[in-house]
């Protein structure tokens, strides 16, 4: 299965652990990726609020090049899938499609409107299949809690991301936990935001989420949180310290990057899963997992 | 059709009045809606169930409530619809608004804030003869927005309240680029100056919360998104809001990709010592466990032809806004 890598900025900078994560369990499972090195970023819905258009005019640049490959974008960022997805439900229209390629002519790019655009969770879900998945489960996360945090930009808006027709996106998460050999902590806040665009606008409210989201789990008997999220990493992760220091009480919530956990499960060297790159020490959840025999 | 409601109720005048879960199996057709189910629950089964309703027809807004965690009308949500395999469905009053009994909430707060934002025109300079006057595009561009019926569901699922009751709000917000984009009114940079401010647009996450539950298609977060564009095209670029956005922009214009480490430090400014200090810990947290970008950012290949479509973009959007019919295409 070939695809039109887009890795996003995130996970080559502020989370530089889920880049080769990603790219290990890519391999692992059989993804033929061919990196789209000239693509820009998305705007990741930032630069869109000074300029919607211009955000638009990167993204169909971007989705010209996998169009001119001939291949299906997979992104390994909710936040860049979800900046794609409202990018390429504008650009359905042909008369927006034709002022947009008007700017590309330049670099002799078209968007024709024919892009696919897919995150790595629901490759792995819908394209791989969770069958195969747990046939290559060598270490099984048995007795492990993990709380899905999906975030905002892969559920929402739901009819810009796919979901009238896959209306089984909703619980991917908790399926492939499942799939993994662990078990899915449900909780309030997993399909709420983690905080992290008005980070840098209102800390303060923004680190509260970081609080209530990791709390509520940790109250629940969550081992560790998921993401397929990096800006969400960075926010859950980064800032739960300060979040701790809010609550006046220890949370200690390691939170794993999608590709980690998949890659735990699969067999993968954590070293390869720079697990030791977290704020939150991700320590427990591999002693935990210590005490499973890893499958032949 | 036999199915379970399951309600939150909540009752101020029982002696210690705490939240509970009251289950109500009842028979329903395929086509009633979860208000039939209820003001049947009421009418037949226990009369001491509040809820508010009207017009039973996705008008009057009276019904916004939490069906399976999620605002929506009542009256427009088919029960077959969301009844999951057992049959069953979860009934809560809206989020972020105080409960008065069982389903009915206080919406109090939420007018307030409506007020606050003025949602009057305001029209500048001498009166005409006749009426004041609108292009027909700019009304039918304002359709959408006034589309609003209050109902509350996006205030109830707002990411942003949940934390911070000061927020002014997805309905509020929404309101008000009502009428900072009416032609008719003379105050669009007065009102954008105020809702600039602690608590209006920038405080927004962008979360889409709103916009997935709203059932008029209002999209109050892209009408936010909408107010920033303009707040920034008038020149009001002294928040942080928009300094992390002209930021973003100018970095991303620079190289092609994000340059997280920049981002923040050009964000508060290169002198803004409070701000950088408050950046510090972070930095020396992460920085042992090699979390963090590289200083040496490098630019994608070929950046030179990215930065020439890129100003290409700029310009056009630019030369667009400039158009006397022109509106943003947020929405």
């Amino acid at each position: 299965m070939k695809f039109a890598f887009y890795p996003g900025c995130v996970s080559r900078g502020g989370c530089p652990e889920l880049y080769p994560s990603a790219v290990a369990v890519a391999q692992k499972v059989g993804l033929d990726l061919q990196e789209l090195t000239g693509a820009s970023c998305t705007g990741a819905g930032v630069l869109q609020e000074s300029n919607l258009f211009l955000g638009d005019c990167l993204n169909a640049r971007t989705f010209a090049m996998a169009e001119r490959l001939g291949l299906p974008i997979l992104t390994i960022c909710s936040t860049c899938q979800g900046v794609m997805a409202q990018a390429r439900y504008r650009l359905q229209d042909e008369g927006y499609r034709q002022k947009v390629n008007a700017v590309l002519a330049d670099e002799g790019l078209v968007y024709k409107g024919t892009v696919e655009v897919k995150h790595l969770l629901w490759v792995l879900v819908e394209d791989i299949g969770l069958e195969k998945i747990r046939s290559m489960v060598v270490r099984p996360l048995t007795g492990l809690r993990v709380a899905p945090f999906y975030g905002c930009y892969i559920v929402r808006p739901s009819k810009v991301l796919g979901y009238d027709e896959h209306a089984e996106r909703l619980q991917a998460l908790e399926r492939l936990i499942e799939a993994l050999g662990g078990e899915p902590v449900d909780f309030p806040g997993k399909t709420r935001c983690c905080g992290f665009p008005i980070l840098t606008i209102n800390e303060r409210n923004s680190v509260a989420m970081v609080a209530k989201h990791t709390w509520d789990a940790k109250e629940r008997g969550a081992d560790a949180m998921v993401t397929p999220c990096p800006l969400c990493h960075l926010n859950l992760d980064g800032y739960q310290v300060k979040a701790m220091g809010y609550l006046k009480d220890r949370i200690d919530l390691p939170i794993l990057h999608l590709p980690q956990l998949v890659g735990l499960a699969l067999g993968i060297d954590p070293k390869t899963l720079r697990l030791g790159r977290h704020l939150i020490a991700v320590a427990p959840v591999l002693d935990k997992l210590g005490k499973v025999a890893v499958k032949a | 059709m036999r199915i379970t409601i399951k309600v939150r109720r909540f009752n101020p005048e029982a002696p210690k009045p705490q939240p509970y879960w009251q289950d109500y199996t009842l028979e329903v057709t395929k086509t009633s809606t979860v208000l039939d189910a209820l003001i049947r629950i009421r009418e037949e089964v226990d009369e001491s169930l509040a809820l508010r309703c009207s017009c039973r027809s996705a008008i009057c807004g009276s019904c916004a409530m939490r069906i399976n965690g999620h605002a929506s009308l009542a009256c427009k949500t088919k029960v077959s619809a969301v009844v999951d395999a057992h049959n069953t469905l979860t009934v809560e009053p809206m989020g972020n608004l105080p409960v008065i009994k069982d389903l009915v909430v206080d919406m109090t707060p939420h007018w307030h804030k409506v007020r606050a934002v003025e949602p009057w025109l305001q029209p500048v300079g001498p009166e005409p003869q006749g009426e004041y006057l609108a292009p027909n595009e700019a009304m039918l561009h304002l359709a959408g927005v006034m589309n609003c019926i209050m109902c509350g569901a996006c205030v109830s699922d707002c990411t942003v309240l949940e934390v911070d009751s000061n927020f002014l709000g997805p309905a509020a917000l929404a309101k008000a680029y009502r009428f900072v984009a009416d032609p008719r009114d003379g105050m669009t940079k007065e009102r954008l100056a105020k809702y600039n401010a602690y608590g209006g647009i920038w405080d927004c996450t962008r979360c889409y919360e709103c916009v997935q539950v709203c059932p008029k298609g209002v999209a109050p977060m892209d009408r936010i998104m909408a107010m920033r564009e303009r707040a920034i095209g008038m020149g009001l670029k002294d928040t942080y809001g928009a300094r992390h956005t002209l930021a973003f922009e100018e970095l991303v214009e620079h190289s092609g990709r994000l340059d997280e480490l920049r981002l923040p430090l050009k964000t508060f400014g290169y002198t803004n010592i409070p701000k950088l200090v408050g950046l510090l810990p972070i930095a020396l947290r992460a920085l042992p466990k090699q979390k963090a970008p590289s200083p040496f950012h490098k630019p994608i290949p070929e950046v030179k032809s990215f930065q020439t479509t890129f100003r290409k973009a700029r310009q056009a959007a630019e030369t667009e806004r400039q158009a006397p019919t022109s509106q943003a295409h947020h929405g």
